[in-house]
């Protein structure tokens, strides 16, 4: 909807023509969605009834027909498709609600399919997927940090598994887990510290530096656990884990209460985390002036903004926060630290970051989603649906792949990220 | 996307290639500069051997420290440290020198040995090491010189290994033709996932790092699939996620005989691709539009050269070097039958080759045998107890350092380049105008 050339209307004052486009491609992706759903259906027909399971709120179980709920479902999608192409031909940009209404339903739909004579038990499906998601979300909050800053981040994996090293040593020595975490922050940040040195002190390549450090940082944590961790393994790699609390009141909440509300330490922290860089990045001097550094640093330099200082703050910044993702995994979820244990999550949570176009909230919902196609992907192992795991586990790299080709030009990260400042 | 991503190249206007100024048009004054990336790559080919060489020594120098660090013998002298403080040092020296010791008896001579023939071998399992390090590297410096950063070379390997199971394993056919055969589809199966990357990037303008890294996973899931389904590549009777054996036909022949286990024809086909690879891109007209679309897009697309073709080519070439890579490790090292990790971290060691060698043909052949001789090496250390990670942090730490040669030479004390001195001159007269 741009202005073009003014042109003269009848009474002498100028008109601006507007320019308008339709978008097409939210409603091209719905309607393959649809057809693809509406294929699986067909070709791979499952029947009997397929049982949703809402644990111990004291709901009962849903008991659906396959074939029956499964139809409807996609005949509903069908609608949602349709709308939205009616609303690109009308020139509206297409809602946000829509498309997250059309995902919910055909993740259900899905569901029904798989679990033909079969029990989704959806309180543990989403806790765990909430779970899964911890690390993913820290991740991508650090690099939607550090990129907005202006320093791309590929480095999040080595944050990740240094800080689940430290974290694990930090708390076996201590035998008090937020030691330990304070130690998977210092973590995170030792590894931003290089990559910030090198990329804003010597010029280097930001994309080298973060392939390297994570090399760098395997190496570092393989050598230091063979050499140290396993034979002292009762002394180092022991960790105090963190305990479930559970939030009285909060918690009651049917099926979301007992997914959000009965977690451990960092997963609250996790919420505070989400919360506070989403409102402090838009709402805050801090977060202007981070903009500004990753968006013109020139600018940001003009009205006197340290550029350089200001990107290497923020990147340590970015690193504590992924050392605490790294967190998860020695804290939490496995009671010792493992070689590679971090498996390229780190990888995904640079693609949450993309896919969610460097926006907190979006990169948190992104992470979210990945986590549960991860989980997903665990229960559909159980309810042993024709779909092999690999599928489901590939899905977040070809959804990131999908976004990357198909909304090229219509999603821009960062005008500055990539890009060292150099004040001349 | 290419302005959206990591390491975003269209540094200038962010402008993705397609939307470049049109050939045509008047030349205005402001020219873009050439992308970020393309400096960068000028800036690895700058570098000269001292700073390599440099590199090496303080990344070795590092390494020893973590050695010390964690030897036994070292902390248990530290103990009494000041009670008697030449037995630290008396211990730190036996550590580290045994350390490298083995590394040097592993992977170059061993002089313990008792006839010449096994005193040398560890040197020519370095070189077979090596193979698939330089053929992956390869790929990776070219897609370099284009001004692509290949971090694809994992997943191209695993489709490479993928092609060749698929289409040759279940062949029978006299060695002649079906040892070229595997190879062939082995280097095509790299090369068309690495056209993909190529196809995309040119057709859409997402960015190559995200697409390969993405694509790795891809590729290493599907091929995970694969081995574990019965009817596609699992071996028959078997529920293990493992392929079949490679066929005897299939096989490289071991090129010094049978006392050298390790090194076989894979090497020698290595050789011609570096040669081939030198060809195309310093003597080739194909190899030129590379060049100047690598040193800057703009002015290659004013001069008539179809950037988003170059793109494809070079992928694809970079692709099939990587399959290459496969094929010297399902066609000779690993020839029982591979799983989904039968790149064995190659794909990505061969980022830090292509990096090491400057992203020049002979530099990268250097630079895969300097790493084979430290990945051969790391299995004699670690019978020493030194855990075989080391030879990544040396490798990383030597990349890193070659990446940053104001730090070296900071680190060595010496002296500082002109560009340098001026840079600092500037700022102190600025500093002193600010005052006055």
């Amino acid at each position: 909807m741009t202005a073009l050339a003014p042109a003269e209307s009848a009474d002498g004052t100028l008109k601006l023509a507007t320019v308008r486009e339709r978008h097409f491609k939210v409603p091209i992706v719905l309607a393959a969605a649809t057809i693809l759903l509406a294929l699986l259906f067909l070709f791979v027909p499952r029947d009997g009834t397929s049982t949703f399971r809402f644990g111990g709120a004291g709901l009962p179980d849903a008991e659906l027909p396959t074939a029956a709920t499964s139809w409807i479902l996609v005949a509903v999608l069908a609608v949602l498709a349709l709308w939205s192409f009616v609303d690109a031909r009308a020139y509206r940009r297409p809602a946000l609600w829509l498309t997250i209404v059309f995902g919910v339903l055909a993740v259900f739909a899905f569901l029904v399919w798989a679990s033909a004579d079969g029990l989704v038990p959806v309180t543990s499906l989403l806790f765990g997927a909430v779970s899964l998601s911890v690390p993913l979300v820290f991740g991508a909050l650090g690099g939607v940090i550090g990129e907005r800053a202006g320093v791309v981040n590929v480095a999040i994996e080595g944050q990740l598994l240094l800080g689940a090293f430290s974290a694990a040593l930090l708390s076996s020595l201590t035998h008090n887990p937020f030691i330990g975490l304070v130690g998977a922050m210092v973590g995170g940040v030792l590894v931003s510290f290089v990559l910030a040195a090198f990329s804003i002190k010597y010029l280097v390549d930001q994309v080298i530096v973060g392939v390297v450090l994570n090399v760098l940082v395997t190496g570092l944590t393989g050598f230091l656990y063979g050499a140290l961790l396993v034979p002292n393994e009762t002394l180092l790699n022991r960790p105090v884990r963190f305990d479930r609390l559970e939030i009285p009141l909060l918690s009651d909440i049917p099926i979301i209460g007992p997914v959000l509300f009965n977690q451990t330490f960092i997963v609250y922290l996790m919420y505070a985390t989400v919360a506070i860089v989403a409102w402090a990045l838009y709402r805050t001097r801090w977060g202007l002036r981070l903009r500004a550094v990753g968006e013109h640093p020139q600018a940001a330099d003009t009205v006197g903004i340290n550029v350089n200082r200001t990107r290497f703050w923020n990147v340590s910044l970015a690193g504590a926060i992924a050392g605490i993702g790294g967190a998860y995994f020695t804290l939490v979820s496995v009671p010792q630290f493992g070689k590679e244990m971090t498996a390229g999550l780190g990888f995904i949570a640079l693609a949450a970051v993309i896919f969610g176009r460097w926006d907190p909230i979006r990169a948190t919902l992104a992470a979210l989603l990945f986590g549960f196609a991860t989980n997903l992907q665990n229960l559909l192992t159980v309810l042993g649906t024709p779909i092999p795991s690999e599928f489901m586990l590939m899905l977040p790299y070809v959804v990131t792949i999908v976004a990357v080709a198909g909304f090229a030009g219509q999603i821009r990260g960062p005008a500055a990220a990539g890009k060292p400042y150099i004040k001349s | 996307m290419s302005q959206t991503t990591p390491g975003a190249e269209d540094a200038s206007r962010g402008l993705p290639p397609e939307q470049l100024p049109p050939v045509s048009g008047p030349l205005v004054g402001d020219e873009p500069p050439p992308p970020r990336s393309n400096v960068v790559i000028k800036e690895i080919l700058r570098g000269n051997a001292v700073t390599t060489i440099l590199a090496i020594v303080l990344a070795m120098i590092i390494g020893g420290i973590l050695i010390a660090f964690t030897d036994e013998d070292v902390q248990e002298a530290a103990g009494y440290f000041f009670a008697r403080p030449g037995d630290t040092f008396a211990a730190i020296w036996s550590a580290v020198y045994g350390g490298y010791d083995a590394l040097f008896r592993g992977a170059i001579f061993n002089y313990r040995a008792d006839d010449f023939v096994t005193q040398i071998r560890p040197f020519t399992n370095a070189l077979g090491f090596a193979a698939p390090l330089i053929a992956a590297g390869l790929g990776v410096a070219l897609a370099f010189r284009v001004g692509l950063f290949n971090i694809g070379a994992r997943g191209q390997m695993l489709i490479g290994a993928m092609f060749a199971a698929l289409f040759t394993f279940n062949l029978e056919l006299p060695m002649w033709i079906h040892l070229p055969l595997t190879l062939l589809f082995g280097i095509l199966g790299g090369a068309l996932w690495g056209g993909l990357v190529g196809l995309i990037k040119a057709r859409t303008g997402a960015h190559e790092v995200i697409l390969t890294i993405m694509l790795n996973y891809v590729a290493y899931y599907l091929l995970l699939w694969m081995v574990r389904t019965p009817g596609l590549l699992q071996r028959e009777g078997t529920n293990q996620p493992i392929s079949e054996a490679t066929p005897e036909t299939a096989q490289f022949p071991e090129l010094l005989g049978p006392s050298f286990p390790q090194l076989d024809w894979g090497f020698v086909i290595v050789i011609l691709a570096t040669v081939l690879v030198w060809w195309v891109v310093e003597r080739s007209s194909l190899g030129l539009r590379m060049r100047a679309v690598g040193e800057n897009p703009h002015a290659a697309r004013a001069a008539g050269v179809s950037v988003q073709r170059i793109y494809i080519y070079a992928m694809l070439f970079a692709g099939g070097l990587a399959g290459l890579a496969a094929m010297n490790q399902v066609q000779g090292s690993v020839t029982t039958g591979f799983t989904a990790n039968i790149d064995a971290g190659i794909g990505f060691d061969a980022i830090t080759v292509a990096l090491l060698g400057r992203s020049r043909a002979w530099g990268t052949f250097v630079a895969g045998i300097l790493f084979g001789v430290l990945k051969a090496g790391s299995f004699s250390m670690q019978a020493q107890g030194i855990p075989v990670d080391i030879v990544l942090v040396v490798q990383s730490l030597i990349v890193l350092f070659i990446a940053a040669p104001p730090l070296l030479r900071a680190v060595f004390f010496l002296p500082k380049t002109d560009q340098e001195k001026a840079a600092k001159a500037r700022a102190k007269a600025a500093k002193k105008a600010v005052e006055a």
